[in-house]
C-alpha cells in the first residue's frame, strides 16, 4: 500500500532523513520508533504529502504522493479538535472538506464504538484529554482511509489513558485492518500494536533495524512474550 | 448581589456628586446637582429621547458598516501578503490621524445630515475591527492549520471553516472596543456640524449656558454606550461559548 524508496529529506541545512526504503502492506501495522529528533515525524509528514522529499519517491496505492489526499488520514500528537464544533461536527469535518456527503450515521457509529455515545453535542473543552483523543481517532476514521498515519497520538496523556487508547487502536485495527504507520517513542505501545517495528537511528534518520513481531492478537500490555520483544528493542535503541 | 454592585457603585458616585454640589455650594451653571439634571430631562423627555435615537442610529449603523467593510478587509489582508504590505501601513496612518481633525472635512463633503456622522463612526470603528480580525485569523494554531492541510482543504475552507471561526473571540474584543468608540465618533460628527443628535444638544445647551441639559445629554450618551457594550457581551456569550474571554471578564 505504501512504498517508500530511497527517500531523503533535509531542510534548513539539517539532514533529517537519509535513504529510507520501506514497504507497508495493505493490512499491515508498522510502528516507527527512535529517539526524538530522529526524523520519525518528518517521515510521517512525507507520506502524508505535507512535505516533499528532497530525494526519492513515495507511492501510496501505486500513485506518487505529491500532496495530501483523501484516502490517507493523519492523526496528530494533540487532538487538534476545533473548539467551536461539537464532538459530532468535529468527526464530520473531513467528510465536509473532502466532499464525502452525509456521513452522520457513520459518525454516530464510530463515536458509539469509541465509547463516546451521548457526547455528540458536547464541545471539546468539556471533554477529558483521553476523550478528546478518541474523538480525534473517530475523525481520522470517518473518511474510511486506506492508510492511517499516526503521530505519537498518546504522548500527552497519562499512563492509564494511554493504555486504554492503545487497546482502542488495536481493536480498530482488528475490526478493519488498514495500512498504518504509527510513530511513537513508546516501545511497549509499538510491541502491542505493530506487525513490524522500524527502529530509526538519529542524525540523519536511517533505518537501523526492522523487527518482526510475530505474536497472536489480541495482545495485552504486560504479556510475557511482549516483554521479550521489548527487551530486544531496548537493546537496539541503545545502539542506534 | 453581583448584579447589584454596579448599581451600588453608580449610586455612590451620584451621592458624592450631590453632596459636593451642596457642601461646596457650586453654581448650578458650573456643575448642576443630579436633581437639576433629572428636572432638565423631565422638561423635554420626548425631544431628548428623539435625539438619543438619532445618535444611537448613527452609532449602530456606522458600527454595522464597519463590520461589513472591516471583516472582508481583514480577510484580504490575511489572504495576500502583497495587499497587506500595500494597505496595512495606510490603514495605520489613517488611524493615526486625529478623527477630530477629519470631522470638519467629512461634514463639508457629506453635509450636515446623518451620512457624515455615519462616516465618522466608520472611521473610528474600522481599525480595531480589522486589527482584531486579522490578528485572530493569523494566530490560528499550527496544528489546526496542518489538520486542514492534511485534508487537502481549499483556501476557502481554511478561511471560512477554520481561521474566521478561530478569530471570533478576538473579533469580539475588537467589536467591544469599537462599539464604545462608535458613540464617540457620532458625537464628534455632531459637534462639528449637525442639527440633531445628543452631540448637537450638548453644543447648543453649552452655548446657551444650560449646563444641566448638557449633563442630561451626556448621561444619555453614557447609557447608550453601556447598553451597547453589554448587548455585545451578551451576544458574545451566546455566539462564542467556547471562548475563554468571558470567563475572565
Amino acid at each position: 500500500m505504501i512504498t517508500i524508496s530511497g527517500v531523503s529529506h533535509s531542510f534548513g541545512g539539517v539532514h533529517a532523513l537519509d535513504g529510507i526504503d520501506l514497504e507497508v502492506g495493505e493490512h499491515e501495522f508498522v510502528a516507527v520508533i527512535g529517539r526524538s529528533g530522529c526524523g520519525k515525524s518528518t517521515l510521517l509528514r512525507l507520506v502524508a504529502g505535507l512535505l516533499s522529499p528532497s530525494a526519492g519517491e513515495i507511492l501510496v496505492a501505486g500513485s506518487p504522493v505529491t500532496r495530501p489526499r483523501g484516502d490517507v488520514s493523519v492523526m496528530f500528537q494533540r487532538p487538534a479538535l476545533l473548539p467551536w464544533r461539537t464532538v459530532l461536527a468535529n468527526v464530520l469535518l473531513p467528510a465536509e472538506v473532502l466532499g464525502l456527503g452525509d456521513q452522520r450515521d457513520r459518525a454516530h457509529e464510530l463515536l458509539e464504538l469509541a465509547g463516546l455515545g451521548g457526547f455528540e453535542k458536547r464541545l471539546p473543552h468539556e471533554l477529558s484529554g483521553g476523550m478528546q483523543q478518541r474523538v480525534s481517532l473517530c475523525r481520522s476514521l470517518i473518511q474510511s482511509p486506506r492508510v492511517m498515519l499516526v503521530d505519537e497520538p498518546f504522548s500527552a496523556l497519562d499512563a492509564i489513558t494511554r493504555t486504554e487508547l492503545s487497546e482502542e487502536l488495536q481493536r480498530v485495527q482488528l475490526a478493519r485492518p488498514r495500512a498504518v504507520v504509527f510513530v511513537t517513542h513508546s516501545i511497549d505501545e509499538a510491541v502491542l500494536l505493530a506487525d513490524r517495528i522500524v527502529v530509526l537511528s538519529p542524525r540523519p534518520g536511517r533505518i537501523h533495524r526492522v523487527v518482526e513481531v510475530d505474536l497472536p492478537r489480541p495482545r495485552a500490555l504486560g504479556q510475557v512474550e511482549l516483554d521479550e520483544v521489548s527487551r530486544e528493542l531496548r537493546g537496539l535503541l541503545a545502539t542506534a | 448581589m453581583r448584579a447589584a454592585l454596579p448599581v451600588l457603585g453608580l449610586l455612590a458616585i451620584i451621592g458624592l456628586w450631590w453632596l459636593a454640589t451642596i457642601v461646596f455650594g457650586i453654581e448650578p451653571l458650573l456643575v448642576p446637582s443630579p436633581a437639576d439634571v433629572v428636572v432638565s430631562f423631565l422638561e423635554l423627555p420626548g425631544y431628548l429621547l428623539e435625539q438619543t435615537l438619532i445618535t444611537l442610529w448613527e452609532a449602530v449603523s456606522g458600527f454595522a458598516l464597519s463590520i461589513v467593510i472591516g471583516v472582508p478587509l481583514a480577510l484580504l489582508i490575511v489572504g495576500s501578503s502583497v495587499l497587506e504590505r500595500m494597505f496595512y501601513p495606510l490603514l495605520v496612518a489613517l488611524n493615526a490621524v486625529p478623527k477630530v481633525a477629519i470631522a470638519p472635512i467629512v461634514v463639508v463633503w457629506f453635509g450636515f445630515g446623518i451620512s457624515s456622522k455615519v462616516l465618522m463612526v466608520v472611521l473610528v470603528c474600522i481599525f480595531p475591527i480589522v486589527i482584531s480580525t486579522a490578528s485572530g485569523m493569523k494566530s490560528t494554531p499550527g496544528e489546526l492549520v496542518e489538520l486542514f492541510r492534511s485534508l487537502d482543504a481549499t483556501r476557502t475552507h481554511e478561511f471560512f471553516k477554520l481561521r474566521l471561526w478561530h478569530a471570533l473571540p478576538q473579533i469580539f474584543v475588537g467589536l467591544k472596543v469599537s462599539i464604545t468608540l462608535a458613540v464617540i465618533g457620532a458625537v464628534i460628527g455632531e459637534f462639528v456640524g449637525a442639527d440633531a443628535g445628543l452631540g448637537y444638544v450638548i453644543t447648543v445647551s453649552g452655548g446657551s449656558a444650560d449646563t444641566s441639559l448638557a449633563f442630561a445629554a451626556m448621561a444619555l450618551l453614557a447609557v447608550i454606550s453601556v447598553a451597547l457594550f453589554y448587548l455585545l457581551t451578551w451576544a458574545e456569550r451566546k455566539l462564542v461559548p467556547w471562548s475563554e474571554e468571558h470567563r475572565v471578564l
